[in-house]
C-alpha cells in the first residue's frame, strides 16, 4: 500500500481554508489479536461551504471515515497512518478537553436513527437549548434561540414541539430536531450519516430540501454519507466513491455520475434502473462476486476480482490515484476505458408475451381492514377493489402506513379482512384464514419478505428451507424432489454445495435467493414481493431484480411488488396502484401512472424522489405529516396535504370515487383529467 | 447502511459452541467439579475408602485424621465416604426433576407463546399465581401430603419448575413470533405442532438450555433444603442434606466437620452448576 501512498496526489492543491483535510489515512480494527485494515490510504478534502458526498455499499468504510474524523472509533479501532485536519486542527493530537471542545463547537453529526440521538426522558426544547447553554447562553435566551431554530427547521408551531418528548415526534420531525441541535452551534463541519434512509420518500425530500436550504444560510461544510447515489447527486458538490475501504474515484458529483472513470462506479450506476428502463427493455447489469472480506489486503487492485476489464497489471500492483481531469481522480489503470465497459449481464431480454386471460387470477372486492386497539379504531384499508392478471406485476406504492403490507397480508391469508370483503382466486372464494384454504390455494400464494434474516429459519439448512415447499405443497418426494430441488437451486443461480449451509453462512443476496427459491418451490401463481431488495446493497439488488424478472418470464407468475423505491417499481411493474391512507388514489398501467397525468399524490411522490438523471424542474412538494389513519380527514383523505386542492371546497367535503379517467387508468380525484394534464405539463414529463 | 461500525469478522465459519465453551476458564472449572461429583455419584461406593454405612460405636465424633479425612459422625461413620457417596441421591433427583420441569415448561411455554389468545391469558394468570407463592412452601406442602420418595420429589419439584420455565420460554417464543419465518412457514400450510416444535423450538433452544442449567442449581438447593428440613428421602444411601439435618445439632458441641463437609459438597455442586450455566449463557448470547 505504500506504493499508492506515493502516487500522484488527487484533487486540487491543498487550500489552507479547507474545512477538512484528510491525507493518506489508514484505519485498522484489532479483531482477535489481528489488525484488519478498514480504510486504506484515504485522502480527500472538503472546502469551506462545500458539500462532499461519500458513497459506497455496506462494509465499504463510509461510517468509519466519519468516526475517524471525530475520533469516535470504537476501542479496537485506530487511525494507524496519515493525518486529519478539521478547521486546521488535528483531532488525533487532541487531549480529552480539546476533543470535547471540537465536538461541541466544530463538528456535529446526524445519524440515520433520529430516535437514538435524542434523550427519551427530556423534552425536545430542553435538549436543543442545551446546545446553546454549552455555548454560554443563559437559560431563557437559550430556549428562545431554540424555538427560533426549530422554526427555521420548518417546524410549524415550534413552541408546542419544544414541550414534547422525542417519542411523540414522527421520524421526520425528530430528524429536524436533531438537525436543529446539530447546527445550533454553527459547526465548521456537519456530518450527515444516512440522515434520510429511515424516512419516507416525501419526508426525505423535505429534509433534503431543508438541508440544502440551510447550506446557503450557514457557513458550514457538509460531509454527506449515503448508499443512495441519487441522494448524493442531489446534495453534493463533490463525491468520493468508497469500495472496500479505498477511495476509488473522486470528483465533482455531476461529472462522476455522468462520466464515471472507475469500473466500480460504472457498475454501481448500471445496477440502478434509470428512467425509461424496464424489465422488458433491457436487464440491469449486476456486478458479479462479492465485496472482499474486511481486513483483506490484496496485492493488486482491490476491485480486480470483480472487474470485467481487469488485466494482469491490475492483479500485480495496486493502481495509484490517477488524475483524470480537473479535481478528478480514479484508482484505475484503465480509467480511459470505462466509458464503454462491457456488460456483465447480457442486456437482451426475451420476455414471452402472455396471452390475455379471460379473467384475472385474483379479484379483490371491497377489501377492508379495521384494527382496533385501546378504543382506537384504525381503518388500515378501506374498500379496495383490485384485480391481478396472470403474469403481470402490480406495483404497490405508498408511504408507510398507507396499507400496502396490510393488503398483501390479507391476500396471503395471514390476517383476516373485515366482513364484506371478498378475495377470489380463479373465481373461487379464498378463505379469510390460511387454515380455511385448500392446498392448491396455499400453493398459489407465496411471499418474498423484505429481510431474509428474519424470513429464513436460522436453524434450518438451505436444503431443508427449499425442499419443504416441494414436499409440502408440490407433493414431491424421493428422486423427483431431489431433481426439482436441483432445478430450483440452479434457477436462483446458487450452487448445490450451498444446500448444506445455514442462513448465517450466506451473504444477504444469497439469503434472498434462498427465500425466492422457497417462494417458487410450490409452483405459485402469485408471489408477493414485499420490499425484496431494500435490505440489500445496490449491486446485489440488480441481480435479485433480474432473477425475479427471469423467474416471472419462465413461470408466468403474477407479482404483487411492494416498494418505496419508485425507480424499482417502474422497472418491474406492468401496472401500479398508489395507496394513501388505505385507499387507492391511482391505478393504471405503469407508463401512464409514471408518465402522467398523475394523481396529485402520485405527482408528489414522483417529485420527492431524487433522480440520477439530472434534476427535474421541481414540481410539487408535500408538506406536513401523513394524517393518522385513526382519524382520517373528511372528504378526500389527501386534501390536507394536496397542493392542487380545488378552491371550491369539494375536496374537503366529498370523497372522490375511483373513476376511470382514461381507458385502464383510474384516479380518485375531483380535478378533471384535462385540468390535471394542463397543471402538470409545465413541469417537463419524461 | 452503516450497520458495520466494527467490520464484520469473516463470520462465515463460526466456531462450534462447545469449542467456545472450552475457551472459558469458568466453564472448565465448573465442568471439572461437576464431573467429579458425577463420578462420585456413579462409582461412589467403589471409590469411598470406608463403607459409608458402617458404624463404629467406639469411634464416634472423631475429628478429621489420616484414617478419617473428614472425621466421623455421631454413629462413627466415615464422613468423607458419606460425602462421596451422598452425591448420588441429589444427582438423581435434581437433574430428573429439572428435566421434567424443562420438558413440561417448554411445551407449555411454546403453546402459550405461539397460540396466545385467551388460553395464554388464563394460563398466564394461573402461572403468575403459582409464582406468587414461595416455591419451597408449595413443595413442602405437597411433599408432606404425598410422603417422601424419590419419585414424589422429582414430580413435585418438576411441576413447581414448570410454570417458571414456561414463563421464560413463552417470552422467547413471542420474540420469535415476530420474525417473518413464522408466516413463511404458515404459508406452506404447516400445522401448529410443526410450527411450535420444528420451526420455533430450535430457535428458543438456547434459552431452554440456559434455563435448564440455572434451574438445576435451584433444584439441588431445593433437594438439600428439603432434606435439611427433614424431608429427605429415607433410604439407606447417605444424603448431604439429611446428614446436615442429623448432625447440625452437634455443631454447638464443636463437632463442626460432620456438618461442614456435606455443606461444602452442596455448595461446590451449586457453584459448579452456576459456573457452567453462566458460561453456556454467555456463549449462546454470543
Amino acid at each position: 500500500m505504500t506504493a499508492t501512498a506515493a502516487g500522484p496526489a488527487p484533487g486540487p492543491a491543498t487550500t489552507p481554508q479547507a474545512a477538512v483535510l484528510v491525507e493518506h489515512v489508514e484505519v485498522s480494527y484489532r479483531v482477535r489479536g489481528q489488525d484488519r485494515l478498514a480504510l486504506r490510504d484515504i485522502s480527500f478534502q472538503i472546502g469551506r461551504n462545500e458539500s462532499y458526498g461519500l458513497v459506497g455499499e455496506s462494509g465499504s468504510g463510509k461510517s468509519t471515515v466519519a468516526l475517524a474524523l471525530t475520533r469516535y472509533l470504537p476501542r479496537n479501532g485506530r487511525v494507524s497512518a496519515g493525518s486529519i485536519r478539521i478547521a486546521g486542527r488535528d483531532p488525533l493530537a487532541m487531549n480529552a478537553a480539546e476533543l470535547r471542545q471540537l465536538r461541541a463547537r466544530e463538528v456535529s453529526m446526524v445519524y440515520q436513527e433520529p430516535g437514538k440521538a435524542l434523550n427519551p426522558a427530556i423534552q425536545v426544547g430542553e435538549q436543543v437549548a442545551e446546545v446553546y447553554e454549552v455555548a454560554g447562553l443563559g437559560k431563557a435566551e437559550a430556549l428562545e434561540r431554540s424555538e427560533a431554530m426549530l422554526g427555521k427547521m420548518q417546524i410549524s408551531d415550534p413552541g408546542r414541539v419544544m414541550r414534547r418528548y422525542p417519542h411523540q415526534l414522527s421520524g421526520g420531525m425528530a430528524q429536524r430536531v436533531v438537525l436543529a441541535m446539530a447546527i445550533a452551534a454553527s459547526p465548521a463541519l456537519l456530518i450527515l450519516d444516512e440522515p434520510t434512509t429511515a424516512l419516507d420518500a416525501t419526508v426525505e425530500a423535505e429534509v433534503l430540501d431543508l438541508v440544502a436550504g440551510l447550506r446557503e444560510e450557514l457557513d458550514t461544510s457538509l460531509l454527506f454519507i449515503s448508499h443512495n447515489l441519487a441522494v448524493i447527486a442531489k446534495m453534493c458538490d463533490r463525491v468520493g466513491v468508497l469500495y472496500a475501504g479505498e477511495l476509488i474515484e473522486e470528483g465533482p458529483a455531476r461529472q462522476v455520475f455522468d462520466q464515471p472513470r472507475h469500473p466500480y462506479t460504472v457498475g454501481l450506476l448500471r445496477c440502478i434502473p434509470r428512467q425509461g428502463q424496464r424489465k422488458d427493455r433491457g436487464r440491469l447489469d449486476a456486478i458479479p462476486g462479492f465485496l472482499p472480506p474486511p481486513g483483506q489486503t490484496p496485492t493488486g487492485c482491490i476491485f480486480a476480482p470483480r472487474c470485467p476489464i481487469a488485466e494482469q497489471r491490475c492483479r500485480d500492483a495496486a493502481p495509484p490515484a490517477f488524475d483524470v481531469g480537473p479535481g478528478r481522480s480514479s484508482r484505475c489503470y484503465l480509467h480511459a476505458a470505462t466509458a464503454d465497459l462491457p456488460r456483465n449481464t447480457p442486456a437482451d431480454v426475451s420476455l414471452p408475451t402472455i396471452a390475455e386471460a379471460a379473467r384475472p387470477v385474483v379479484t379483490m372486492r371491497n377489501l377492508s381492514k379495521t384494527f382496533s386497539s385501546r378504543g382506537e379504531v384504525v381503518r388500515a384499508l378501506v374498500g379496495v377493489n383490485l384485480d391481478l392478471e396472470r403474469g403481470e406485476t402490480l406495483g404497490l406504492v405508498g408511504e408507510s402506513g398507507s396499507g400496502k403490507t396490510t393488503l398483501a397480508r390479507m391476500l396471503l391469508g395471514l390476517i383476516a379482512p373485515d366482513a364484506g370483503s371478498a378475495i377470489e382466486l380463479d373465481g373461487m372464494p379464498l378463505g379469510a384464514d390460511l387454515r380455511q384454504r385448500s392446498r392448491s390455494q396455499l400453493k398459489a400464494l407465496q411471499i418474498v419478505f423484505q429481510n431474509p434474516d428474519s424470513a429464513l429459519n436460522r436453524r434450518h439448512t438451505v436444503r431443508r428451507l427449499i425442499s419443504r415447499p416441494l414436499s409440502k405443497l408440490a407433493g414431491l418426494s424421493g428422486s423427483a424432489l431431489t431433481e426439482r430441488l436441483n432445478d430450483l437451486v440452479r434457477s436462483v443461480r446458487m450452487e448445490p454445495r450451498q444446500l448444506s449451509l445455514r442462513p448465517r453462512q450466506l451473504s444477504g443476496g444469497l439469503k434472498q435467493r434462498v427465500a425466492i427459491a422457497r417462494a417458487f418451490g410450490g409452483g405459485p401463481r402469485i408471489v408477493v414481493c414485499d420490499e425484496p431488495t431494500s435490505a440489500l446493497d445496490v449491486s446485489v439488488q440488480a441481480a435479485i431484480l433480474n432473477l425475479l424478472a427471469d423467474l416471472q418470464a419462465k413461470e408466468q407468475v403474477t407479482y404483487l411488488f411492494i416498494s418505496h423505491d419508485l425507480g424499482l417499481v417502474r422497472y418491474l411493474s406492468d401496472r401500479i396502484a398508489v395507496l394513501y391512507l388505505g385507499r387507492i388514489m391511482e391505478l393504471g398501467e405503469a407508463e401512464r401512472v409514471f408518465g402522467g397525468p398523475h394523481h396529485p399524490y402520485t405527482e408528489a411522490l414522483l417529485s420527492a424522489v431524487p433522480s440520477l438523471d439530472g434534476q427535474r424542474a421541481d414540481r410539487i412538494r408535500l408538506t406536513g405529516e401523513i394524517p393518522s389513519a385513526a382519524d382520517p380527514p373528511a372528504g378526500c383523505v389527501f386534501h390536507t396535504r394536496c397542493p392542487r386542492r380545488l378552491a371550491s371546497g369539494i375536496c374537503e367535503s366529498t370523497e372522490p370515487p375511483l373513476a376511470e379517467v382514461e381507458p385502464g387508468h383510474f384516479m380518485s380525484c375531483h380535478i378533471p383529467i384535462d385540468q390535471l394534464t394542463n397543471l402538470q405539463s409545465n413541469g417537463q414529463v419524461p | 447502511m452503516p450497520a458495520g461500525i466494527v467490520p464484520r469478522e469473516a463470520e462465515r465459519r463460526q466456531q462450534p459452541a462447545w469449542r467456545l465453551l472450552l475457551d472459558r476458564p469458568t466453564f472448565v472449572i465448573g465442568a471439572a467439579i461437576l464431573l467429579f461429583w458425577i463420578v462420585c455419584a456413579v462409582f461412589g461406593t467403589a471409590i469411598a475408602p470406608h463403607n459409608p454405612l458402617a458404624q463404629q460405636l467406639l469411634a464416634t465424633n472423631m475429628p478429621p485424621s489420616a484414617a478419617h479425612w473428614f472425621g466421623t459422625d455421631q454413629l462413627g461413620r466415615d464422613v468423607f465416604s458419606r460425602v462421596l457417596v451422598g452425591a448420588r441421591t441429589i444427582l438423581i433427583i435434581a437433574p430428573l426433576a429439572t428435566l421434567l420441569g424443562t420438558v413440561l415448561g417448554t411445551a407449555l411455554g411454546l403453546a402459550l407463546g405461539y397460540l396466545g389468545g385467551i388460553v395464554d391469558m388464563l394460563v398466564g394468570r394461573l402461572v403468575e399465581a403459582v409464582l406468587a407463592l414461595p416455591a419451597i412452601v408449595v413443595i413442602l406442602l405437597f411433599v408432606a401430603a404425598l410422603g417422601v420418595s424419590t419419585i414424589t420429589l422429582i414430580l413435585v419439584i418438576g411441576f413447581i419448575f414448570t410454570p417458571l420455565i414456561a414463563r421464560t420460554v413463552r417470552s422467547a417464543v413471542q420474540v420469535e413470533g415476530q420474525l417473518d419465518y413464522v408466516p413463511a412457514a404458515r404459508l406452506l400450510g404447516e400445522r401448529r405442532g410443526w410450527m411450535m416444535f420444528v420451526e420455533i423450538l430450535p430457535n428458543v433452544f438456547p434459552t431452554v438450555l440456559v434455563e435448564f442449567t440455572v434451574r438445576l442449581g435451584y433444584a439441588i438447593f431445593t433437594v438439600a433444603t428439603l432434606a435439611f428440613l427433614g424431608f429427605g428421602v429415607q433410604i439407606s444411601t447417605p444424603n448431604w442434606g439429611t446428614d446436615i439435618y442429623s448432625n447440625y445439632v452437634l455443631l454447638g458441641a464443636g463437632y463442626w466437620w460432620e456438618t461442614l463437609f456435606p455443606a461444602l459438597a452442596i455448595a461446590s455442586l451449586i457453584i459448579a452448576i452456576n459456573l457452567v450455566a453462566d458460561s453456556v449463557e454467555q456463549v449462546l448470547a454470543g
